[in-house]
């Protein structure tokens, strides 16, 4: 940069080029034993030039694990998550934002605090809640006394029950609610100019109409980072969709790998693992290279 | 910060947040509550009621020695990959900040891991350190029973540290690279200019200017360190050998799914929850010094 130093440049790209190694060896490893046939692929050492039986593979593991469906229901999953926070997130930031209500702060705080406890560590009660989503409100109605008026009234006997396991609904809902998205969005509305919001009023918009008209367009980029970091975000999910996808017609592609892996006593079928693998793997990478400039900017302003 | 200019119906405001308020009462306020409620009770997994047990649920918990391994596990997990890919991360983003020719591919190339889904890569790794086909099968012909996950705990441990560390080398690159990126050039065209070498620069400007990231890096790593390992241990040793890879995320999903014991799994959330939440205060009090220095 400002000086010369021959040697520390060299080493700078010794170290630099070891890491690319680590980074990018995987990924290879990976490819080249897809392509590999049964006694090859357990050849030891491993022949690190590509075998002849890429495609057989990928087709083998297609099937055995069902993977086209399994694959469908991922991306529906992981699209439903990622509109579901853009669109959630911006309706909520603009409430907290651009309107004076009591209890505004104390709204903030509760939708700030579901920040720290994700999924993972209170997955058993949230399994609970989408078992029947309605339990909440049918706890709430009983313990209010509310249930037991509208049974002595009309004599209907209130029990409210909505499962939503092996759902796309029961997949994404609890995914979407977290508070990720929200402050992404309120620290940009934060600097959006007022005089815009006074000319909009001038003008005779509405709340609605500034939001939809004038807030949302600005906020595109936003959108398209905190959509990027989601999709991969959900698409990577494993603990939720294995306990709530017990039947195979709602299964993700991440789970279904567990299928994949060489039994104890059978074959080593590492090949056909590998090739699901690097199936698996592909669309989120895929996704990280094409978008790399939104997934960049949108884990870095969503982890403030 | 708040606006100067804001609407005046604040019914419409109101409305405007209802979904997110529905979303995290169903799916968070409840089920966090629902936890604590569990934890102090008995629950039958069969129905039938819960009978009021008060702090048995964690005094049997904490005198259960499995526990204290476990999280002697997540421990030592947390520290060392929390280590291992903080500190590689930090020297390539140093080393990609010095902007030499090729410096682009690195940064384009180096992020590559975190995008991947932590399953997948325990599967590729479960293949590559695979005691009989994959790479360590060739340390294992030289040194028979060097190494083997499956029956040595110690090997396993290291496994999934590999893996993990793999991922994230890539989220902290990401992060250090932008903060180094943030520190003017002009800082440190002026030592160089006072005759400070490229090592010299690093210690006494880069590296006490991102401090602030360290600390949030630090923090970030250790709570996904208790989270994001589920995928990896599950589908590379799931909790063993005997125990050695049982993290705490993984002992709640064993306990809870599997052995339907949902009190004993909910108090051991309400414990992960209390040591989440002390990390994210630390988190915070460090958040004012990073915003500072921008």
């Amino acid at each position: 940069m400002v000086e010369r130093t021959p040697i520390l440049n060299f080493f700078t790209h010794l170290i630099l080029f070891v890491g690319f190694i680590f980074c990018v060896a995987p990924f290879a490893i990976v490819a080249i034993a897809a392509s590999h046939n049964l006694k090859d692929v357990n050849d030891v050492p491993m022949s690190l030039l590509p075998g002849s039986d890429f495609w057989v593979n990928i087709k083998t593991a297609w099937t055995t694990a069902d993977l086209g469906p399994k694959l469908l229901n991922s991306f529906i999953m992981a699209f439903g998550v990622a509109a579901g926070k853009v669109i959630i997130s911006a309706l909520t930031a603009f409430s907290i934002v651009y309107f004076r209500y009591p209890g505004r702060m104390l709204m903030f705080w509760l939708i700030f605090i579901t920040l720290m406890l994700p999924l993972e560590v209170r997955i058993v009660p949230t399994y609970a809640v989408v078992a029947n989503v309605l339990e909440p409100y049918q706890a709430i109605m009983d313990l209010t006394g509310l249930s037991w008026l509208i049974e002595k009234v009309s004599g209907v006997q209130v029990s409210l029950s909505l499962g939503l396991l092996n759902s796309y609904s029961g997949l994404i809902l609890p995914l979407v609610a977290t508070a990720t998205g929200t402050f992404l969005y309120r620290q940009f509305f934060l600097t959006v100019p007022d005089e815009l919001t006074e000319a909009a009023r001038m003008d005779g918009a509405g709340a609605l109409r500034f939001f939809v008209d004038i807030l949302l367009p600005l906020s595109r980029n936003n959108m398209a980072a905190l959509g990027t970091i989601m999709f991969l975000w959900a698409w990577n999910q494993y603990l939720w969709p294995l306990l709530i996808t017990t039947d195979q017609s709602h299964a993700m592609a991440v789970t279904e790998l567990k299928q994949l892996i060489p039994n104890v006593g059978g074959a080593p079928e590492w090949h056909i693992a590998m090739a699901g693998t690097l199936i698996v793997m592909l669309p989120p990478l895929i996704v990280v290279v094409l978008m790399q400039r939104w997934f960049v900017r949108g884990l870095i302003a969503t982890e403030k | 910060m708040e606006k100067r200019v804001t609407f005046s119906k604040w019914t419409i405001g109101i409305l405007f947040a209802v979904p997110q308020l529905f979303l995290i009462f169903t799916f968070f306020y409840w089920p966090a509550g629902q936890a604590v409620y569990w934890s102090l009770t008995l629950q039958q997994p069969w129905g039938g009621g819960n009978i009021w047990v008060g702090l048995d649920n964690f005094r049997s918990i904490l005198s259960n020695a499995s526990y204290w391994d476990s999280i002697t596990a997540s421990m030592i997990f947390a520290g060392i990959s929390t280590g291992l890919a903080m500190t590689i991360a930090l020297v390539l983003a140093a080393l990609t900040d010095r902007q030499l020719a090729g410096s682009w591919l690195y940064r384009v190339v180096l992020i590559w891991p975190y995008g991947i889904a932590a399953p997948a890569l325990a599967l590729a790794f479960r293949f590559i350190l695979a005691p009989e086909a994959g790479f360590m099968a060739v340390v294992n012909q030289a040194w028979p029973g060097f190494w083997d996950p499956g029956l040595d705990g110690a090997d396993a441990m290291a496994s999934i540290i590999i893996a993990f560390s793999w991922k994230y080398v890539g989220y902290n690159f990401i992060f250090f690279l932008a903060a180094f990126q943030a520190i003017p050039r002009s800082l440190i065209e002026a030592a160089a200019m006072d005759g400070s070498g490229v090592i010299r620069r690093f210690w006494d400007i880069q590296f006490p200017l991102i401090t602030p990231t360290i600390f949030f890096l630090l923090v970030i790593n250790i709570t996904e360190s208790f989270q994001d390992s589920f995928g990896i241990v599950d589908i590379m040793t799931a909790g063993g050998p005997a125990n050695a890879t049982n993290l705490m995320v993984y002992k709640i999903y064993s306990d809870g799914f599997k052995g339907l014991d949902y009190s004993g799994a909910a108090a051991q959330s309400i414990i992960l929850m209390l040591l989440i939440i002390a990390l994210t205060i630390v988190q915070f009090r460090f958040i004012e010094r990073r915003v500072h220095y921008r």
